[in-house]
């Protein structure tokens, strides 16, 4: 912003912003945000008795408000680093279209108000959740993890894995196994999909100094250690169908994924120099999110397929 | 030079030449645009906020509620 906008002291003035709505709606990280929704309407849908969808629709909401409310505060802390990484300089902060203390006005805000709101629409069980999660999300893994250890990924992603359980708890008002069950999976799945991430971008992690486990223990215990997560997910993956919440249908596709990742991973292992080793990760990382959103709409259509059943 | 009052700030269509401590804060066109577009943001989130506490509220009373109860 240009300084010849004010005319008196600047001091003593408040800054004018001039970001537009759209600022504050990339703050709230929109990708992010509809993968948490996704994983929370799949908590949801997994409820013996779903809610109301009215219910249902406000307490999606305000767990999606609450997820953009940790965006925004992760970009008020990070923005930094992110002024130095290729994938995060065009954020608001780092291009200055937003001051830091907007972001974190406006992330504390929506922190609080979606807290309230899950609270009073669904319940407070399901709202201490939520907090929960925007706590552990910003400051044990951005304020504290991130920057400290390689396991950021692997104990952080308990975080991105909470969601379910939120919508579970917001439908039931209590914690069921399966809850539990799409948890796992999502905090087991976190470490090689970022890591994969990190095996394509770690120039750009290194130059923001973020000790990601390819800057610390080298690609190749990276290699391994995707491995070893890809062989726990995929067993994991079937854990809903071999514990009687989904179908012979979802056990068949979630046991062929689980195969498609860990051969994936095997790739990454193997392929270790090269443009064959980018395209392996590239790879692995797209197919992560492809695995994640198959295996968790399987989830969703059969559930709604078998509550139109019964209500019909 | 063409000028008008919004909300106790004057706001100009062009940098002016020599702004007077009298003036208060002069926007720039850029700042007035931008600051209309957030109080439209603004008002919309509201009016969503409000009606989803009403349909929440109508949701949780239930389909009954118009009943008087037995005397």
């Amino acid at each position: 912003m240009s300084d010849a906008s004010f005319t008196i002291d600047d001091s003593r003035v408040p800054r004018i912003p001039i970001a537009a709505p759209s600022d504050y709606f990339a703050l709230l990280k929109p990708r992010v945000m509809s993968l948490v929704v996704f994983t929370a309407l799949t908590g949801v849908v997994m409820a013996p008795a779903p809610p109301h969808p009215i219910i249902a629709f406000a307490s999606l909401l305000a767990i999606a408000v609450g997820a953009g409310a940790s965006g925004a505060l992760n970009m008020w802390f990070e923005s930094d680093i992110d002024a130095l990484m290729t994938r995060t300089k065009k954020r608001p902060i780092p291009s200055g279209r937003l001051a830091r203390e907007e972001a974190l006005v406006f992330g504390l805000v929506l922190a609080v108000m979606s807290v309230f709101t899950l609270g009073l629409v669904a319940n407070w069980l399901a709202a201490a959740l939520l907090a929960f999660t925007i706590f552990f999300y910003v400051v044990v893994y951005t304020m504290w993890l991130k920057r400290a250890t390689p396991l950021n990924i692997v104990i952080g992603g308990a975080a991105g894995a909470l969601p379910p359980m939120v919508g579970f708890a917001a439908a039931t008002g209590e914690l069921g196994l399966s809850s539990f069950v799409l948890f796992a999976i999502i905090f087991i799945w976190t470490p090689p999909h970022f890591w994969a991430l990190a095996l394509l971008k770690s120039d750009d992690y290194a130059r923001a100094g973020i000790p990601m486990l390819p800057n610390v223990a080298g690609p190749d215990r990276t290699r391994f250690e995707i491995l070893v997560y890809a062989v726990l997910l995929a067993p994991l993956g079937v854990l809903p169908y071999a514990l009687g919440f989904a179908s012979p249908a979802y056990g068949l596709i979630s046991t062929l994924c689980g195969i498609a990742f860990a051969l994936c991973a095997v790739a990454v292992y193997r392929n270790r120099e090269g443009e064959a080793a980018k395209a392996a990760a590239r790879r692995l990382f797209v197919f992560s999110i492809v695995y994640l959103f198959t295996l968790f709409l399987t989830l969703v259509v059969e559930r709604i397929l078998h509550l139109t059943a019964v209500v019909g | 030079m063409e000028a008008h009052w919004n909300g106790g700030l004057k706001m100009v269509d062009e940098q002016p030449k020599a702004p007077r401590e009298e003036d208060g804060i002069v926007l720039t066109k850029e700042q007035a645009q931008s600051r209309r577009a957030r109080n439209i943001a603004i008002g919309l989130a509201i009016a969503l906020f409000a009606a989803l506490f009403y349909a929440v509220t109508i949701a949780k009373l239930g389909g009954a509620v118009a009943q008087l109860p037995p005397t």
